[in-house]
């Protein structure tokens, strides 16, 4: 498939501090790319550069086949949506949308028509007239989408656009964002910090850290296959444990116990590691009960905490002296202090180097 | 998790109605008018406006007197006789050094030096502060230190150079001369006043009309420019209170033909001829410092707060 933005080596620095180094990124076209990371690592900045609204330190951009490393936003063929939203506030509805079509000199018949299919994508016709300072923070960031929309461009960049909205909004507009995205197939790079709006929105995630891209690959790869602690940390809600041990053969020994991890999926490279490591177990892959009894790595533990949360309840318990959480049914009867048997795969685990850091 | 923790609390509040009867504290605090601090406040207050409003009375009823009638004392008595003769002849025939035509030439040289001067200097003020937030170049912060720099020194250390400045540009004894002054003196603070309100508005509106497409000017005028009101106001009082009440750029650069209203109240004030006549003194000193006055309360009522309210979030 084509690409659409291809970034090549990519370096800013303002001033002495480095922000992005030597960044690669190619997204191919019609796919929805999110940018996904904890704040100031340098998501924003990478979508500002890409948006041409920062001047490179080094590197190239190029957008739709022709570089643009040196174009003005406007010629990148880009919309883009903000966190603010950013709406003129002087300006109707209507005006705001069409801002963008006046500037480049669009015959008004035409820009009647484009604005009146966004606002019916969108449904926004009923406020066309008003003004930003009367809609809800939905609808205006329904418009501030419509005037990215409006500007027929190949490629959508999104900052954290849903950060200003409450929870239930969020997810509604979470949802319309992806039916848009259904029915345009432009491509789209989103920029966020909430790893639900990623997993549920994106083709694939790229995570940042430090301005380095720690892992770029679809959302199930991602949950499952954390290829750093860094990842594997951030990526889950309640986070993974994490067990320090030390793996010989294929036995890991933490604190006297041992579990056997003969089922792991070890990575071809590393399959011989021996020494120090961390294991990493999800809370949710963790069975109670009897449940348990169906486990290859089975144990006693005393519950400490009980955080109930209505769908579901977070149990905090410890395994080989280190904290250790599950997830189960909101059904299951706990109480504090009681004895439980826990049980979990190492097949769904993640082991990684306690050096490194990195998945083995 | 809810409904238990409600039932108990109104088991709880049966258990001690009884209790509750008793006690007399309901609904909002009361707040008595006549408590000490009020007291002891508000008579800070009235002497403070008094002592301000003092000045100003004696000169408004001292206006309204006749000469006879001033000098019999009685500072703080109304008029006996109320006449407006003293404000005629403030404005039209009161002598201010060799012409007898009154305050009303300098009122209109003032006029004449403050349009100019106050539009240029706030416009281009407004776009400095614009290019300076939003279209940092290289060296822009150094270039705004220098600027704001200027606003420190003493006018008077630079008369001399601007005297011979506008000598060179042949315009010193014109009104063009006080007029270029006014506007470079009024150029630094009211840029750092246009830079710092430019700098609070969201950054993403200018970054959402760049990707739009808008240039330069295009932003300045069509986005920035509707959401400056507030601070154009501010400016304008600012400005025009400022080269109104000037003295000093008047009587230099200005030219006898052309002294502004400040120069020649004082001419009339201090005139060396015949006895003193406070009643059109007072008047000429009232009709000098009216302008800065009205344009305060007009312009107090344009501001208008929340202008870029409905930009961001809300």
């Amino acid at each position: 498939m084509q690409t659409s933005v291809s970034i090549r080596d990519l370096s800013l620095n303002f001033g002495h501090v480095k922000v992005l180094e030597h960044l690669n990124l190619d997204i191919k076209d019609g796919e929805f790319l999110v940018l996904l990371g904890p704040s100031g690592c340098g998501k924003s900045t990478l979508l500002n550069c890409i948006a041409g609204l920062l001047d490179l330190s080094d590197g190239e951009i190029h957008i739709s086949g022709k570089n643009v490393t040196w174009k003005e936003p406007k010629d990148r063929g880009i919309g883009m949506v903000f966190q603010s939203y950013a709406l003129y506030p002087q300006m109707s509805v209507e005006r705001n949308l069409s801002f963008g079509l006046r500037v480049a000199g669009m015959k008004k018949e035409e820009v009647d028509k484009r604005i009146a299919r966004a606002a019916e994508m969108l449904q926004i016709e009923p406020l066309l007239k008003r003004k930003p300072a009367n809609l809800s923070g939905g609808q205006r960031q329904r418009v501030a989408i419509g005037r990215a929309l409006v500007r027929d461009v190949d490629v959508f960049l999104f900052d954290e656009p849903l950060s200003n909205l409450d929870a239930k909004l969020r997810a509604d507009l979470r949802v319309e964002i992806k039916r848009l995205h259904h029915r345009l197939k432009n491509t789209m790079i989103y920029v966020t910090h909430d790893q639900v709006e990623a997993m549920t929105l994106a083709d694939r995630i790229a995570i940042m850290k430090g301005g380095v891209i720690q892992q770029l690959d679809n959302p199930h790869a991602i949950y499952n296959k954390p290829v750093n602690l860094f990842v594997a940390g951030f990526i889950g809600s309640p986070s993974m444990n994490f067990i320090d041990g030390t793996l010989a053969g294929r036995v890991v020994k933490a604190d006297g116990i041992d579990v056997p991890v003969d089922r792991y999926d070890f990575a071809p490279e590393t399959g011989n590691f021996s020494g120090d490591i961390v294991l990493g177990i999800r809370p949710e892959h963790v069975m109670v009960g009897e449940a348990a009894a169906s486990q290859p790595v089975q144990f006693e533990s005393e519950l400490e905490i009980i955080e109930p949360m209505g769908s579901d309840t977070i149990g905090w318990t410890s395994f080989a002296g280190q904290t250790f959480k599950f997830r189960c049914d909101s059904e299951v009867p706990l109480e504090e202090g009681q004895k439980l048997r826990l049980g979990f795969d190492p097949a769904r685990a993640s082991m990684f180097d306690a050096q490194s850091s990195e998945r083995i | 998790m809810s409904n238990p923790a409600t039932i108990s609390t109104n088991v709880a509040v049966d258990a001690v109605k009884d209790d509750l009867q008793l006690s007399t504290e309901r609904g909002p605090r009361p707040k008595p008018f006549f408590t000490t601090n009020r007291i002891i406040l508000y008579s800070i207050l009235v002497v403070a406006c008094l002592y301000y409003l003092f000045p100003l009375y004696v000169m408004i009823v001292t206006s309204f007197k006749t000469m006879p009638e001033i000098r019999f004392g009685n500072i703080f008595a109304p008029p006996v006789e109320f006449t407006g003769e003293a404000w005629a002849k403030a404005w039209a025939s009161a002598c201010t050094g060799l012409t007898c035509q009154g305050l009303s030439p300098g009122f209109w040289n003032s006029v004449k030096i403050l349009i100019p001067s106050v539009i240029v200097s706030t416009s281009v003020a407004a776009v400095n502060g614009y290019a300076l937030v939003n279209w940092r170049f290289k060296g822009s912060e150094i270039f705004f230190s220098i600027l704001i720099f200027g606003s420190f020194i003493p006018y008077q250390v630079m008369i001399y150079p601007l005297v011979i400045i506008t000598r060179e540009l042949n315009i010193f004894g014109s009104i063009w001369a006080v007029i270029l002054v006014h506007m470079v003196f009024g150029m630094p603070i009211l840029t750092l006043l246009f830079r710092n309100y430019f700098a609070s508005l969201p950054v993403e509106l200018f970054k959402a009309a760049r990707v739009d497409g808008a240039g330069f000017w295009r932003i300045f005028f069509e986005i920035m420019l509707p959401m400056s009101l507030p601070i154009i106001v501010v400016a304008l009082i600012l400005q025009v209170t400022g080269i109104w009440n000037d003295f000093l750029f008047g009587v230099v650069f200005a030219g006898t033909q052309n002294y502004p209203m400040t120069v020649q109240l004082n001419n009339i004030v201090n005139s060396a001829q015949g006895s003193p006549e406070y009643n059109v003194n007072m008047a000429a000193t009232i009709l000098t410092g009216l302008v800065p006055l009205v344009i305060y309360f007009i312009s107090g009522r344009l501001f208008v707060r929340g202008i870029a309210a409905g930009a961001v979030k809300g």
